[in-house]
Parts: C-alpha cells; structure tokens; sequence
C-alpha cells in the first residue's frame, strides 16, 4: 500500500520534470535572485542525510561496536536510497536535464559541482561494495576495510556539500569555512534521525521489540548529534552578528525577514531542536516512540534549516555597493521573493519516494533487517 | 640483459617517439586556436563616466536588449544583461546612476565554480557562457557577487541569428561580442546619448581608455574581492 503511494509520488515527480522541461522553469517559484528554490532543499536534505546514515555503519564496522555493526546493511541501503532520491532531485532541476552527459564528459577541475559529481559517483560504488563486504559471506573479511574507505569519503563528501556555499563570495549567507564542518555534524545529526524512522518501521510492522540496550544508546547518540549541530549554527551566527557588515543579513534571517525567522526559530530551533531534546532525554521519556517522533521533528528541522539558509540566504540582496541604498529593475536592493510552485514541490517529493522505494524493494528482496546479537554479548 | 629486455625497452622508446610527434602538432595547434600566443595584447575594457550618466535615462538597456534579442521585460525571471541602479550614499546622500552588467573580471567567480566549463573567459577577456555546453545549474549566478546573469526561464522565440540563447542555460552580457570581432563597439557604447560608456584596449597604451584610467580616478566594483573586473566606473 505504501510502497504504490510513494509510486504515485515519483510519478507525480516525473510528471512535474515533464512539465518543467516543456514550460521551463517559468512554472516553478525560482528566479534570478532566488535561482535555487525547494528542489535544492528536498537534495541536499537527502544528499547530506545519506552521508550521516552511514554513521550507523562507521560505528559498527570502524569503531567495532556490535550492536551497530547488526544495523550497517540498513544504514548502505538507506544511504544508497537517499543519494538516488537527491541526485535524482538535483539532476531533474537542472535547466537542461537532458544534457547531463555533458556534466559527466566535461569536468571543470577548479569546480566544487565538478568535484561533486566524482565524489558522489564514488559514494555509490564504496557503498555497493561496502555492503557486499558485509552481505557476501566470502567478502567479509575485506567489510572493514571497505567501511573504513566508506567512513573517508562521506567525510569528502559532506565536505564537498558545505564547501558548495563555503566557496562562495557573492552572498552574505554564504562564504564562511564554517560550513563543511557544520553539514558533517549536521549529516549525523539527519541521518540518524532517518534511520531511527525506519528502523521503528520495520520492527513495527514485523511484530520485533527493539532491544533496550540498542535502543538506549542509539537515541542517545541521536541527542548529542543534534546538540552538536545546533552549536555549529550557533556558532555560524554568532560569527555573523559579531561583523556589522553581517549585522543587516543577520537582522533579516533571525529577525525581521518574515518567513524565514519564523521558520529558524520555530521550525528549526524549537521543532527541530528543543522539542526532540526533551522527547530524548526528559526522565520516563526516551521509550521508542518518543524517539521516533523526534526523530521526525528533527528531519522536520533539518528542511526548516535547508529553507531558510538556501532560500534564505538568496533572498537577501547582495552587498553590490556597501554603505549605498540600492534599486533598480533587477531586485538590487530589495529582498528577493519566492513561493515554491506545485511542480517543484512534487519533484522534491519525487525524489523522498524514490528513496523510500529503493529502501522498500531492498528490504523485501535482500537481508536487510538487522539482526539483533544478544545482549550478553554485547 | 635478455633479448626479450632489449626488445622491449626498443619498443617502449619508439612508442614514446610515434607519441610525442603526433601530440606535438596537436598541442601547438590548440595554443593557437586559444588564442595564448597573444593573450596579453587585448583586454577589452570599458570605463563607465557616472557624472554623465542621467538618471532615468535607460538607452543603454534598450540598445542591448534589441541588439541581442532579448524582450525588455522586467520581471524577476526575465533576462537583463545590462541594468541602471540609481544608488544613494547612505551617509552623505548623493547620488548616482549607472549601468551594471557583466564586468568581465579577470579572476571570473562564475568561470571558477562552472561544472562544464560552459562559463569561459576569452584570451581577450570576455566572460561567456558555451550555450551548447550549459546544463542550467545555475551555480554561476550563485557565485557572480554582480548579480550579472540571467536564467532563460522560458521557451525563446524570434531570436537574433548572431546571438544565440537558449531555454534553461544561463546568459550575460557578452560585451557584444559579435561586434566587437567584426571591429565594431557594443551597441550600450554606441546608444549612451552622454558618450559615458568608453569601449577599448585596457592593454593598448595608446588607447583612449588606457590613457583615460591612467589620468582620472576611477574605481571596479566590489574591489575589494580582487577579482579585476574589465569595467571600470569614474565618479563613484
């Protein structure tokens, strides 16, 4: 049932795609000012959750830990479905979609985008070995070494995300060697919160209890990623209102710029953040389904965050001519408005169903379950 | 040594000889395609006279836009390669009018972070976008900190045979560069009723742009990026 709703997504998404590429990008809320809207949101959520899922592995395999080292298939696939799920998203977004062979027989080496295209591509293949390391009795002995390939490269390839804005001077938001640090906590942070979703899943509709023990520790990870993160952001702003020229941008996303403050302090701070940590850690509290729904809050965050630091931060007009009140018939000067159309949202969608599909299909016809180790020998 | 080694080593030689040989042609060529051999000899350039330039006069946004085929509309998905910002100093109050469009930098932002190389600069300095190479991630109107490009946001119709676009590729102004390879000025220069677009060689001494940055005060925007941009603004 759920597997044919999240078909109709895709196809609702690839329908969208059509229309997108038949109309063009008039149909979607984009713009010159707002030139990535929420199909880039949906991405780099997905992109950046796929890294961090992977943590469930580098626990087990890396750090030798039992209990995760059951969970490391779950943890390849889902970061397989979500990689599939962005890169889809990404590459249907682009202005001419059918030219996506030039992006993979051009390469600008000075380019991060370029960068990206090999880091992810990797990502693929170090996870489909990773995970037939660990599901191919004869490959086990070499599923450390692939999980130790596979905990490098996430680390390169939330870097390269981060450094996608970091490397930029044009906008205020952005520009900042800040943020390749900061998406790496934050992937661990999403990731987990993905996996923590799914895993209460599978066990509910297989009748299976999660042991305590696993339980207790993996939601309490799960809090002191999402501490983490939230002092990176923190730590992000400070260093902006601390510049005065900063001070303005600063003003605008946590204060006075409509949605986005709205969305940063209810949908990131309190939501995404507060909430999830007293679901987590209040006494009595913690039990499954509590961490499920954070979880959900936490994932529910993540998009509020990615909205109001890509949109956000586009929104706000660029400093062409600091100290000078600015116009003209190009948005200077003026803050940048954007409504996300139907069709971009769909595509957005499209792309969580497609992970959700690969997820679905891999856990029905492969020995993904994890299979829990008992608890003495843990 | 075995005749075998012997052998080998004769062999892995020659290939290496029939290689270079045929590189070699190869490469020199593609010095001379690029144009490298005279890379420093032009740069054009333009200095803009903001003391000239009326508020409210947009001729120069007119001229381009018949000039490269493009609708004039002025709304937040349309192209403008060239724009007037009226801009005020927030502490003394005065005020200035002035074009902004591409200003053709040395160090491009938008040719850095190009995934396909579709974002160029030419050996004489002209920033342009390849429309057969752009996919449309508009990655470059990210980067550009002159907010000088453009998305085609829509189908095209009824455009200028010498200035092709294209639906979902990203587009600036190209100096004009159809005119300026057949020895002509970029229609902005032409139309500014003021004269205060002056078009030329920032690399010629001679030139009367050259000689002009030589002897007023003039200014790039956003100089502090270190980027050199080609257009240059007096009175600012």
């Amino acid at each position: 049932m759920l597997t044919s709703v999240a078909a109709l997504i895709v196809l609702a998404g690839l329908y969208s795609v059509h229309m997108m590429e038949e109309h063009g990008h008039i149909i979607t809320g984009m713009n010159n000012q707002i030139v990535w809207g929420i199909p880039h949101v949906f991405a780099i959520f997905m992109i950046v959750a796929a890294s961090g899922v992977l943590n469930v592995s580098s626990i087990g395999s890396v750090f030798n830990k039992p209990a995760y080292k059951a969970r490391a298939p779950l943890a390849g696939l889902l970061s397989l479905a979500m990689l599939a799920g962005g890169l889809t998203v990404l590459m249907l977004d682009l202005g001419r979609p059918d030219r996506i062979i030039v992006a993979a027989t051009n390469y600008n080496l000075t380019s991060v985008f370029a960068w990206n295209v090999l880091l992810y591509s990797a990502m693929f293949a170090a996870v489909v070995v990773y995970l037939w390391t660990m599901m191919e009795a004869r490959m086990q002995p070499w599923s450390k070494h692939a999980g130790f390939v596979v905990f490098i490269w996430r680390f390169a390839l939330t870097t390269g995300t981060g450094v996608i804005f970091s490397f930029l001077v044009a906008r205020q938001a952005y520009g900042s060697a800040i943020l390749p640090p900061m998406f790496i906590v934050i992937s661990f942070a999403w990731g987990l919160a993905v996996f923590h979703i799914v895993q209460s899943a599978i066990y509910q509709w297989n009748g299976k209890m999660l042991d305590e023990y696993v339980q207790k520790r993996m939601k309490n990870l799960l809090g002191v990623f999402v501490v983490a993160a939230l002092y990176f952001v923190v730590v992000y702003h400070l260093t902006n209102l601390y510049f005065a020229r900063q001070v303005e941008f600063e003003r605008f996303i946590l204060a006075d710029g409509g949605i986005y403050p709205l969305l940063f302090w209810a949908g990131y701070v309190v939501l995404g953040n507060l909430l999830p940590l007293l679901l987590i850690y209040l006494p009595g509290w913690g039990k499954t389904q509590h961490v499920a729904v954070a979880s959900a809050m936490v994932i529910l965050g993540g998009f509020a965050f990615l909205y109001v630091f890509i949109i956000g931060g586009q929104a706000f007009p660029l400093s062409i001519f600091p100290g000078f009140e600015v116009k003209s018939s190009f948005g200077d000067g003026v803050i940048g408005l954007y409504s996300p159309s139907l069709p971009e949202v769909l595509l957005g969608f499209g792309g969580v169903g497609i992970a959700f599909l690969i997820t679905a299909v891999g856990i029905r016809v492969l020995n993904f379950v994890p299979r829990e180790i008992p608890k003495k020998t843990l | 040594m075995s005749e075998i080694n012997v052998q080998r080593r004769q062999f892995l030689k020659m290939s290496m000889g029939v290689a270079a040989v045929s590189i070699a042609p190869g490469i020199f060529l593609f010095d001379m395609a690029h144009g490298k051999a005279d890379a420093n000899k032009v740069r054009w350039g333009m200095l803009i006279e903001t003391a000239n330039c009326a508020e409210g006069c947009n001729d120069c946004v007119t001229a381009c836009n018949t000039e490269n085929g493009l609708s004039g509309g002025v709304s937040s998905t349309d192209s403008q390669w060239i724009r007037k910002i009226e801009i005020k100093d927030i502490s003394t109050g005065r005020e200035t009018s002035l074009p902004m469009m591409c200003q053709h930098c040395e160090h491009p932002p938008c040719v850095d972070v190009c995934p396909t190389g579709a974002s160029f600069k030419r050996a004489d300095g002209i920033v342009l976008v390849d429309k057969h190479l752009c996919i449309g991630c508009r990655y470059c109107m990210m980067a550009c900190p002159y907010k000088a490009r453009s998305f085609v946001h829509e189908p095209l119709q009824n455009q200028n045979p010498d200035v092709p676009r294209g639906r979902g590729t990203v587009e600036s102004c190209t100096m004009c560069v159809h005119r300026i390879d057949q020895g002509q000025q970029p229609a902005c220069a032409v139309a500014c009723p003021n004269k205060s677009i002056l078009f030329g060689n920032l690399n010629d001494p001679d030139s009367e742009i050259a000689t002009r940055i030589r002897t007023v005060a003039s200014a790039q925007v956003r100089a502090d990026l270190g980027l050199n941009p080609g257009v240059r603004y007096q009175g600012l």
